[in-house]
């Protein structure tokens, strides 16, 4: 085990050791326990970078199931070295946060740092995982321990919801994604994603390269909160406001992002993917960004933005990815779009995470976090206005913030899909810059709600439960350091751009040069005119939001995705509750008729399928006459049980017809058969007579069987099938019987003469002893069933 | 003979299996003996009929009937009518306990609507 097995498996190692150092030390915040480990991870990750700078990458792999091609590989290239900065990072301030927010006294925090560093150490695992079954492993488990977080007041009836519903759906995705890394498997034969990008040559001409490529997506879409399976995420938001700012804005849903990232040298080349990466990652910023402006909780905002700006960075993947078509082109002219997207990764991590922080702070400082009931806040609590102002801005993508250079950045990549002459993108191109425009334009709309809904406008002191006032310094610094960074990257890019941004997109694109270069102010471009557009429409359109605001009405309750998505919860349970409920109705007939239809179909087929009828009279024993009248003894007897009229009769019939049957076996030469046969039944028919007599009064009315005729015709079915068999099984005869050996040896042997009590006793004696044991088991069995009465003692 | 015992044995099922689909529990055992008695004719009738003696040494034939078939249906007879005996006392004790010996008022657990 190398030491970055030991970085990865860390956080799940401290996790067992956390409900110890709660138990024994109480009076310290559990929190402060946790804190060293990521900011110890961040510091030994960030040595890694003088490794990945050129491009280079290090693999270190124990074994694991290595007869299954199944090893814990551990790689750290540009792509993964950036996530794992940014969740240890992120990580961190979130740990450091998260003990001012939560009270040592209130809450549970022994399970809140369990599931915290569950989490930490599954994301690591996602994304330094070489091998697919590996990553898979580390992606479920990141569902599992965000359902654990959402799900953390769980005497929440909300938050029991949103757990459940993230679980459903990134649960399903996660399926989906390991259906299609078993299919990259068949095709590759390895599970190494070093290898695959080795051989996605080969993997392209494949015929199960497109399914492949939809499950994956499928998994990276549910993941990464994607149009439509974006309605998890505005339910998490019932989460303690650290784990949103942790996993739902800065890293678990990045998970999406980076499979596709992860896959793009594999999937790339197919026009598919660069139009369902980028077509539903622009819806998804359009449909992202249009709801968070009708959102009235913070949070929610947020959380709308996030599936916005995922969506933004999705698009961005999905085009820059289309740059290997056009190797010559120069250096920088399609891979903007996958610089855009990893800076903007960054960017988004950074001011999203301080925007939660600083809701949380709201949140706890005045007991509320719907915008109808703040305002005013700016001079209770400067700090956290400074912090929102600064997040926001860089959000609506204004100087000098760094997601003013991603959105330019973005606009550039957008605009110059329209060159693009490839995948038939010069008859929809357009669409792109347009659709990133009009959702740039709500993005700023919301920003603004965000800063001034909040902070300006009227204080409402008798709306708010407590006296606000500015959160402890503690709660501050997280967001304090994400807001410097916001700055920091805005006016000095470019000390990402040669550490982070072009070794992870060698990562994503290989074998493309490009250059990377972010610089401040690239002159009159088009670029700049756009945002200079959704600055003056977006002012425009937060101006006058409550003329406006009544087109949210216009779309239907009833095609809302999440009454979609209740909708089919409910009829799926009720659907298979009502499925269930038909065929399994509780009466032993009905099952008795399935399991007899059945046969009849299954067996009636295949004699049919196969051909296996057959009929051979060439073997057959004559018949004689009193064996004739024997046998159509039985078959009227068999069939007048039927028409009795009375139980009694059905009780002497069945009795004669097994004297019948001992008589036929003294015919057929089997004088044992014959004798156990007698006694047995003359036992049998006793029986049946003493249960006859103790007949309860009420159920004496006797009546003869009702006719019924699917009764009837499964009943013939059987016994056609049953002939049939018989017939053919006797007329295909494959090969002689032993039974020359028992004749031979019975005496010579095991010394009788009687071959059938030979087999029993001696050749075969084991079934003989098993079946004395049925005896047996059946003799205490009823005497049991007689002598215990628990029920009536009860009573009595 | 092996023609003729074949049609029996789909007729006992026949009569069996509708019986068995009846609602009074007595009926369905005495289903259940019938399925039994077809089920023991067609292990003798497919292990051949009448091939000579019985299985007896003594009897000094050229040839005898298999004695395997025989083997196997005496166990099976055995097994049974052990099997019907409990079924039967099963029976008479839920006529004891529950008063009714119709399947269709037997029936499990309430439901969950």
């Amino acid at each position: 085990m190398s030491l970055l097995h030991l970085a990865i498996l860390s956080p799940l190692l401290l996790a067992i050791a956390i409900p110890l150092l709660h138990k024994y030390f109480r009076q310290i915040h559990t929190g402060w326990f946790v804190l060293p480990l990521p900011i110890v991870l961040f510091t030994y990750f960030l040595q890694y970078i003088s490794l990945t700078r050129d491009g280079s990458s290090i693999i270190k792999t124990i074994a694991w199931i290595p007869s299954l091609d199944i090893n814990f590989s551990a790689k750290i290239d540009g792509l993964g070295l950036l996530f794992a900065l940014l969740i240890t990072g992120i990580g961190s301030l979130v740990v450091l946060y998260s003990i001012y927010y939560l009270s040592k006294d209130k809450e549970k925090l022994n399970t809140f740092y369990v599931y915290m560093l569950l989490f930490m150490g599954a994301m690591l695992g996602v994304v330094l995982s070489d091998n697919l079954i590996v990553l898979y492993t580390f992606w479920e488990l990141t569902s599992f321990s965000s359902f654990l977080l959402i799900g953390y007041w769980y005497h929440r009836e909300e938050s029991r919801y949103g757990a459940q519903k993230s679980m459903l759906i990134t649960v399903f995705g996660g399926l989906a994604m390991l259906g299609g890394f078993l299919l990259l498997y068949i095709m590759t034969g390895t599970f190494s994603i070093t290898e695959m990008i080795g051989r996605s040559g080969e993997i392209f001409t494949h015929s199960l390269f497109v399914p492949a490529l939809l499950c994956i997506l499928l998994g990276a879409f549910t993941k990464s909160a994607q149009f439509p399976f974006h309605i998890w995420l505005p339910d998490a938001m019932e989460a303690p406001t650290p784990v949103s700012a942790y996993l739902h804005s800065a890293t678990m849903v990045k998970a999406g992002i980076y499979v596709v990232a992860r896959f793009s040298p594999i999937f790339a080349e197919h026009s598919l993917w660069l139009w369902l990466v980028a077509g539903v990652g622009i819806v998804t910023l359009f449909w992202g960004s249009f709801s968070a402006v009708k959102q009235t909780d913070l949070k929610a905002i947020l959380a709308f933005s996030t599936v916005s700006q995922l969506g933004m960075i999705m698009s961005l993947l999905g085009v820059g990815a289309a740059a290997i078509h056009f190797e010559e082109l120069d250096n920088s002219y399609f891979t903007v779009a996958v610089t855009a997207a990893v800076f903007h990764l960054i960017n988004h991590a950074t001011f999203k995470g301080s925007l939660f922080m600083v809701v949380g702070i709201i949140d706890h400082e005045t007991g509320t976090r719907d915008i109808r009931r703040l305002g005013g806040l700016i001079n209770l609590m400067p700090i956290s206005f400074t912090l929102a102002l600064v997040g926001a801005f860089s959000m609506a993508g204004l100087p000098p913030f760094n997601g003013f250079l991603s959105k330019e950045m973005f606009f550039t990549g957008m605009l110059r899909v329209m060159e693009m002459n490839i995948f038939k993108l010069d008859t929809w191109s357009a669409l792109f810059p347009i659709i990133a425009w009009i959702g740039s334009i709500f993005t700023f709309v919301y920003s603004m709600i965000i800063v001034f809904k909040t902070f300006a406008g009227k204080y409402q002191p008798e709306k708010l439960d407590r006296k606000p006032h500015e959160a402890p310094l503690g709660m501050l610094i997280p967001p304090l350091v994400l807001a410097s960074l916001v700055i920091i990257f805005g006016v000095l890019p470019n000390i990402l751009s040669e550490t982070l941004i072009a070794p992870a997109m060698t990562s994503i694109l290989p074998g493309l040069a490009f250059d990377v270069r972010i610089s401040f102010w690239h002159g009159p471009t088009p670029e700049l005119f756009m945002t200079l557009g959704v600055v003056i429409l977006g002012t425009i359109l937060y101006l006058t939001l409550a003329k406006w605001q009544s087109v949210y009405g216009l779309l239907p309750d009833k095609l809302a995705l999440n009454r979609l998505y209740d909708k089919g919860l409910e009829k799926a349970q009720y659907g298979s509750f009502r499925l269930t409920s038909t065929y399994m109705n509780g009466y032993i007939r009905t099952y008795l008729v399935y399991i007899f239809a059945f046969f009849t179909i299954v067996v009636g087929t295949t004699l049919f399928v196969k051909n296996a009828f057959a009929i051979d009279a060439s073997d057959v024993s004559p018949i004689r006459f009193y064996e004739a009248i024997l046998v159509l003894v039985v078959a009227i007897s068999a069939v007048s049980i039927l028409f009795a009229k009375s139980r009694l009769t059905s009780i002497i019939v069945l009795g004669a017809i097994g004297y019948t049957v001992s008589l036929l076996f003294v015919v057929f030469r089997a004088p044992d058969l014959a004798l156990t046969q007698l006694v047995i039944e003359t036992v049998s028919v006793s029986l049946f007579l003493l249960c006859f007599y103790h007949l309860p009064e009420i159920s004496r009315t006797e009546e003869r069987i009702r006719f019924k005729l699917t009764n009837a015709v499964i009943s013939i079915g059987v016994g056609a099938i049953v002939t049939m068999i018989a017939l053919s099984a006797h007329s295909t005869k494959l090969f002689e019987s032993i039974a020359e050996y028992y004749v031979e040896n019975t005496y010579e042997e095991a010394a009788g003469k009687n071959m059938v009590n030979v087999i029993l006793v001696d050749f075969r004696g084991f079934d003989t002893m098993f079946e004395i044991t049925v005896l047996g088991i059946a003799a205490l069995g009823i005497f049991t069933m007689i002598k215990l009465r628990l029920a009536r003692r009860k009573e009595g | 003979m092996e023609i003729l015992m074949a049609f029996v044995i789909g007729i006992l099922f026949m009569s069996a299996t509708y019986l068995m689909l009846s609602k009074s529990l007595l009926r369905i055992i005495i289903g259940t003996g019938l399925l039994s008695h077809g089920a023991h004719l067609l292990l003798l009738t497919m292990g051949g009929l009448k091939r000579g003696a019985p299985p007896l040494l003594g009897e000094h034939a050229e040839t005898y009937t298999d004695p395997i078939p025989q083997a196997l249906i005496l166990t099976a007879i055995v097994i049974s009518f052990g099997v019907t005996a409990f079924f039967l006392v099963l029976a008479y004790r839920a006529y004891q306990e529950l008063g009714t010996d119709n399947m269709e008022r037997l029936r499990g657990t309430e439901r969950h609507e």
